[in-house]
């Protein structure tokens, strides 16, 4: 397909050094602050990869919905620069500007389908307002409903429709003008685990068969694991951290990172924090440790000779172990004879990060 | 009932009907024009214009604020220079429409605003043009209000044209204030009250019914 807009003569500016040389977008010092005084984003700079999916979380208020909007020009940002391309989406004239916006489909956490059109007359309205043919845009139509699966709902209204089914329609009427980016706006906050389980699915079968780059934002670190490449972590309008959602994951450096990370994480039980006492009892007794694994040492996996080996009568508690963009990681607590202990861990056993967490006088 | 009689019942009927269709008809479409108008060009909308809105905003409340008895006497020049004459069933349309242009547009005004945000911003997100998100956009998600504001329009003609008799424009307001109230002839105005009460139940229901076939929201 001819994209219209490479025969828009529109100026290409010098792309920062910061900014991968692969980069579709590119955010360059990009600041907001609201009429009233209050500051939204403090000056970003990030580059976002062609043909990935890029994750945008951070809590309410982080500023996180006002750098997504900063790309297709929903919200126009007071400082710095947002590149396209290459291309200063600020600078674009109104036409340009139409004409990037049909490049970048979007999709929202309430749908945003209107309520008064078929589901036929929503996803070909872009279309239709573009003035493609009406049979064009029948056969557009048809192609979108069956890759959304929803080719037998053609001609019912959204009011009908299940919150998944809506955000399958909202998909499709994001893609109908073939677009290169799709910015998605907590598209799954709204909709049930199983839903949102379908539609994670469905945007990354989206990503890896029309290698479209995929931005979305949401406050859900399940919603980074389950389908993102990259992540970056915003807070108060500011970067926290930035990079592969294994690494963010396997060793948060940033305050706001751990506390959403703290839902998806094991930590220690309550029952077992209740009978921690801080030295080792008199007889014996055992060491409760945790281990920590953040894929980089041990990326295929967490070996169960080497735990065995760090005591014949360890004892796994609690914890888990995930799977992230092919690097195992998480966290195991386990308890060891304090005797045992002393001469096993970091000789034949060495997890990431290995932390004392208290003793306990029997068995656990 | 004599055949004179009935022959006057017959063109009240008919006057009445041409003053509301008539009216009606003008006060919606201009009402909607200015209902897109002040909408769009509100603060944040999508031609923002403050100072013309406030503008239209004030003149659109002189109107509603001044009674139609009153409104009918102070046009009685303007009414002269549209239709030529300051009489008869012509004469009470020109302030008839301009007294519901004003109530219509703040009707149809408030159906348009309640259409959700998320969908015009949707609609900016996927590079419609201004005009396209009006005519796509707004005006369809807010046809249900609209739709049941011209029911209220009708009804509220149906009242204000009884008061068209002052200018001589006839109805069946004008019949049952002549014949009922002035010649005592109560059963005049017993059949009356009757045939207006039939009337605006018809319009009432027949509303709600096009309300309920072009809402699709539930």
């Amino acid at each position: 397909m001819v994209r219209e807009f490479a025969a828009v003569p529109a100026v290409v500016d010098e792309i920062p050094e910061a900014a991968p040389a692969e980069a579709h977008v590119v955010f360059d010092g990009v600041g907001k602050t609201y009429a009233g005084g209050v500051r939204a984003l403090n000056g970003v700079s990030f580059g976002i990869r062609r043909g990935g999916v890029f994750g945008i979380i951070g809590r309410s208020g982080a500023g996180k919905s006002t750098l997504l909007r900063a790309i297709n020009m929903l919200e126009r940002p007071t400082e710095g620069r947002v590149l396209v391309d290459g291309v200063d989406v600020a600078r674009l004239s109104e036409a340009d500007l139409m004409r990037l916006r049909r490049r970048i489909g979007m999709i929202f956490q309430h749908f945003n389908l209107l309520a008064a059109k078929t589901v036929r007359e929503n996803i070909g309205l872009p279309l239709k307002v573009a003035g493609v043919p009406a049979a064009e845009v029948r056969r557009r139509v048809e192609a979108l409903l069956d890759l959304v699966g929803l080719s037998d709902k053609a001609d019912v209204y959204p009011a009908k429709l299940s919150g998944g089914q809506k955000q399958r329609v909202g998909i499709a009427r994001a893609l109908v003008h073939d677009p290169e980016i799709l910015l998605c706006d907590e598209a799954t906050s709204a909709l049930d685990p199983e839903s949102t389980a379908s539609i994670l699915a469905l945007l990354r079968d989206i990503n890896a068969k029309l290698g479209l780059t995929v931005v979305l934002i949401t406050h859900d670190m399940a919603v980074i694991r389950a389908i993102c490449d990259e992540v970056l972590v915003l807070d108060g309008g500011d970067i926290v951290e930035q990079g592969p959602v294994w690494k963010v994951f396997g060793d948060p450096k940033g305050n706001a990172t751990r506390a959403l990370l703290s839902p998806l994480r094991h930590g220690l039980p309550a029952d077992l924090a209740a009978r921690l006492q801080p030295e080792p009892p008199p007889h014996g007794g055992h060491a409760v440790l945790a281990l920590r694994f953040t894929g980089e040492s041990h990326p295929d996996g967490v070996s169960l000779a080497n735990l065995l080996a760090l005591a014949p009568d360890a004892k796994l508690l609690h914890g888990g172990v995930d799977r992230i963009q092919g690097h195992a990681q998480g966290d195991l607590i386990v308890s060891v004879p304090v005797a045992a202990m002393r001469s096993a861990v970091g000789a034949r056993f060495s997890p990431d990060s290995l932390k004392v967490l208290g003793y306990v006088a029997h068995d656990v | 009932m004599s055949p004179t009689m009935f022959d006057r019942y017959l063109r009240a009927f008919s006057e009445t009907l041409t003053m509301v269709s008539i009216s009606v008809a003008i006060s919606i479409f201009i009402g909607l024009v200015l209902a897109v108008t002040l909408v769009a060009t509100a603060p944040g909308g999508l031609y923002p214009r403050p100072r013309f809105n406030k503008a239209v905003s004030v003149v659109v409340n002189v109107f509603r604020a001044i009674p139609f008895i009153i409104l009918l006497v102070a046009l009685l020049p303007f009414t002269r220079l549209i239709v030529g004459t300051t009489l008869g069933t012509w004469a009470a349309i020109v302030p008839l429409s301009i007294h519901l242009i004003a109530f219509y547009t703040r009707i149809a005004q408030v159906s348009l605003n309640e259409v959700d945000h998320g969908l015009i911003e949707a609609a900016h997100a996927m590079g419609f043009r201004r005009w396209h998100i009006v005519r796509h956009v707004m005006l369809p998600e807010a046809l249900p209000g609209i739709v049941g504001g011209m029911t209220v329009c009708v009804i509220a003609m149906i009242n204000s044209s009884a008061m068209a008799g002052a200018v001589g424009a006839g109805g069946l307001g004008d019949l049952a204030i002549r014949y009922g109230y002035e010649r005592y002839e109560t059963e005049v105005l017993f059949q009356i009250i009757v045939i207006l009460v039939a009337l605006v139940t018809t319009v009432q229901f027949g509303g709600e019914w096009l309300s309920r076939r072009v809402d699709h929201r539930r």
